[in-house]
């Protein structure tokens, strides 16, 4: 399946898409969805067809809650998952038997091509409740024959010792807790010797901190992406070239949008994910809007899998208008792991005064490098500011804070704080 | 010779909030180390806490086990005479000499007030200061 010829994949894709189509057509709002579109799923005779279509957006699955978008009776749901809406209510996600058997093989794919398996000690370092990425990476490391280590999250030295003590060779994790451990380890002044595979999802996270990670855990770091809407993790993976991700085309029909008028964007062109998955049976979707923005990448990988698409640069949800300019979370992180003065953690507030939006940036000082002089620091928060306004095109207030004084982060991290609704 | 007119201040880091220097002093005390003099600098948001202390090395480790980001800096002491002009005096010394002052504070000793400086030259200050009959402490004074 990872290097079909391409007219044998469209004929899979095609033929997956209108069994999806079927499936989709047992749920009450894809009933009136077509309708209203005025097509039918016999009308789709090829791939591009799908532009007839209509789209799909997080708020019709938030407003079916709980079980109002599943295509299958309630007996042959076997799980259920669901993400906290930031708004509203939260999204359900149902599977069936094979649903849950297409994602834990999906996974195992993804670490087969980084080159794990059964000789491998595998450290799931996530939360292993309703978050989609404990239990699919669990799963997914059972099938490939690893040796799983349901560590989850929480108790940071016992996760060091554990990783010393089994001889973890790879571990799952968010990026934000990698950067936690790696700090916490070397506190303890433990080296994790055998720790080689580092995977890293569920938020966006930059080359600068590839290289962070990539040095202070002395682990290959490989991306991951997924929803919980498609499962949840698997969906996308970077392979051992460590340039953009491959996604599954067998399992994923992706499109790129613009996000403003919904049309179709060629390859190369940046915009917002569309994915109609190809194999769910419990919650199959039609044109998903994921909200996460990157393009299909033009050239060839040297791995001769298919077409990727580019690391994700944050989500269209996440990225802020702050005085009308798009500002992206990643963007922040990008500019403050590259300079040395600045420690391991930050946080952006956003607040509104007298009509116009701040941001304060809250920068931890890094260990190294206070020289004592009330001077240099002055400089320091200068040039951190400065490389923000080149970047973000934005002045931004800086506040440096002692190291060790912003929260630290387990699960997904929550650096940004938007004030400006609270009044 | 003019090194052991140099003494080692401690320089804290610390946020405008409060509590920090309450936590600074805290700290020093519970390690019983006394502190001679300090000063805060400030700047947006943040500053500086310069403290002249009898056991720096000791001051160092304490604050940097609790998390504080602490360098050692070095200034002189100047023993001023307490009347007026004592200040003047010992600026244009330095001033003539072409020594940049960078900050100071005072404190006062048992006989005498005490001018804490850093500046831009420091060898040369001390040279300065003692060719014009200048008293400075000595580093010993605050081990
Ligand atoms: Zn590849």
């Amino acid at each position: 399946m990872e290097t079909i010829r391409p007219g044998e994949l469209a004929d899979l894709q095609l033929k997956r898409l209108r069994w999806t189509l079927h499936q989709a057509e047992n749920v009450g709002l894809y009933q009136r969805k077509f309708k209203e579109a005025g097509v039918s799923p016999d009308e789709i005779r090829t791939l591009d067809d799908v532009e007839k279509l209509p789209f799909t957006y997080k708020k019709e699955l938030q407003a079916g809650y709980p079980f109002g978008l599943f295509a299958v009776p309630m007996k042959e749901i076997v799980r259920i998952h669901t993400t906290s809406g930031t708004t509203g209510k939260p999204t359900v996600v149902g599977y069936t038997r094979q649903d849950l058997d297409n994602w834990s093989e999906l996974i195992a794919r993804n670490m087969t091509m980084i080159g794990l398996g059964e000789d491998d000690i595998f450290q799931n370092a996530v939360n292993y409740g309703l978050f989609t990425g404990g239990l699919g990476f669990h799963y997914g490391a059972e099938k490939i024959g690893a040796t799983v280590i349901p560590s989850a999250t929480g108790n940071t030295r016992r996760q060091i010792e554990m990783i010393e003590d089994f001889g973890v060779t790879a571990i799952h994790c968010t990026p934000s807790y990698a950067l936690h451990l790696a700090e916490v380890a070397e506190s303890m002044g433990k080296t994790l010797d055998t720790l080689k595979t580092g995977i890293f999802g569920a938020e966006p996270w930059s080359e600068s901190m590839r290289t962070e990670l990539e040095r202070r855990l002395g682990v290959k770091a490989f991306d991951s992406y997924g929803l919980s809407e498609m499962y949840g993790p698997g969906v996308a993976f970077e392979c051992p070239e460590h340039n953009g991700l491959h996604i599954w085309h067998d399992c994923y029909l992706t499109e790129i949008i613009d996000p403003k008028t919904g049309e179709r964007l060629g390859p190369g062109e940046r915009g917002e994910l569309v994915i109609t998955p190809l194999v769910k049976e419990g919650l199959p979707l039609v044109r998903y809007r994921t909200g996460d923005v990157t393009r299909l990448m033009d050239e060839e990988c040297a791995c001769g899998r298919g077409v990727k698409i580019a690391r994700l640069t944050g989500r269209s949800d996440d990225m802020l208008v702050i005085r009308g300019i798009n500002v992206f979370p990643s963007q922040i992180e990008h500019v403050l792991r590259s300079l040395p003065e600045v420690g391991e953690q930050f946080m952006v507030y956003i607040d509104r005064v007298k009509h116009l939006d701040e941001m304060t940036i809250e920068v931890e000082m890094s260990r190294a490098g206070f020289s004592g002089e009330l001077q240099d620091l002055a400089r320091t928060q200068k040039k951190i500011a400065g490389e923000l306004h080149n970047t973000l095109g934005l002045r931004t207030a800086v506040k440096l804070v002692e190291p060790g004084s912003l929260p630290r982060f387990e699960g997904k991290a929550k650096r940004v704080i938007d004030r400006r609704g609270a009044i | 010779m003019e090194k052991s007119y140099i003494v080692k201040q401690i320089s804290i880091f610390s946020e405008n909030r409060p509590g920090r220097l309450a936590a600074i002093a805290g700290a020093l005390r519970d390690a019983k180390i006394n502190i001679f003099a300090f000063s805060i600098a400030e700047a947006d948001g943040f500053g500086v806490v310069r403290a002249l202390v009898d056991r720096p090395e000791d001051a160092h480790r304490t604050l940097t086990d609790l998390g504080f980001r602490v360098s050692f800096t070095d200034v002189i002491g100047v023993k001023m005479r307490d009347e007026p002009g004592g200040l003047s005096d010992i600026a244009s010394v330095l001033g003539d000499a072409g020594i940049n002052i960078e900050y100071a504070y005072a404190y006062s000793g048992k006989d005498a007030a005490v001018l804490i400086l850093r500046v831009d030259q420091i060898e040369d200050a001390v040279r300065q200061l003692l060719g014009h009959g200048g008293e400075l402490l000595k580093t010993s004074l605050s081990q």
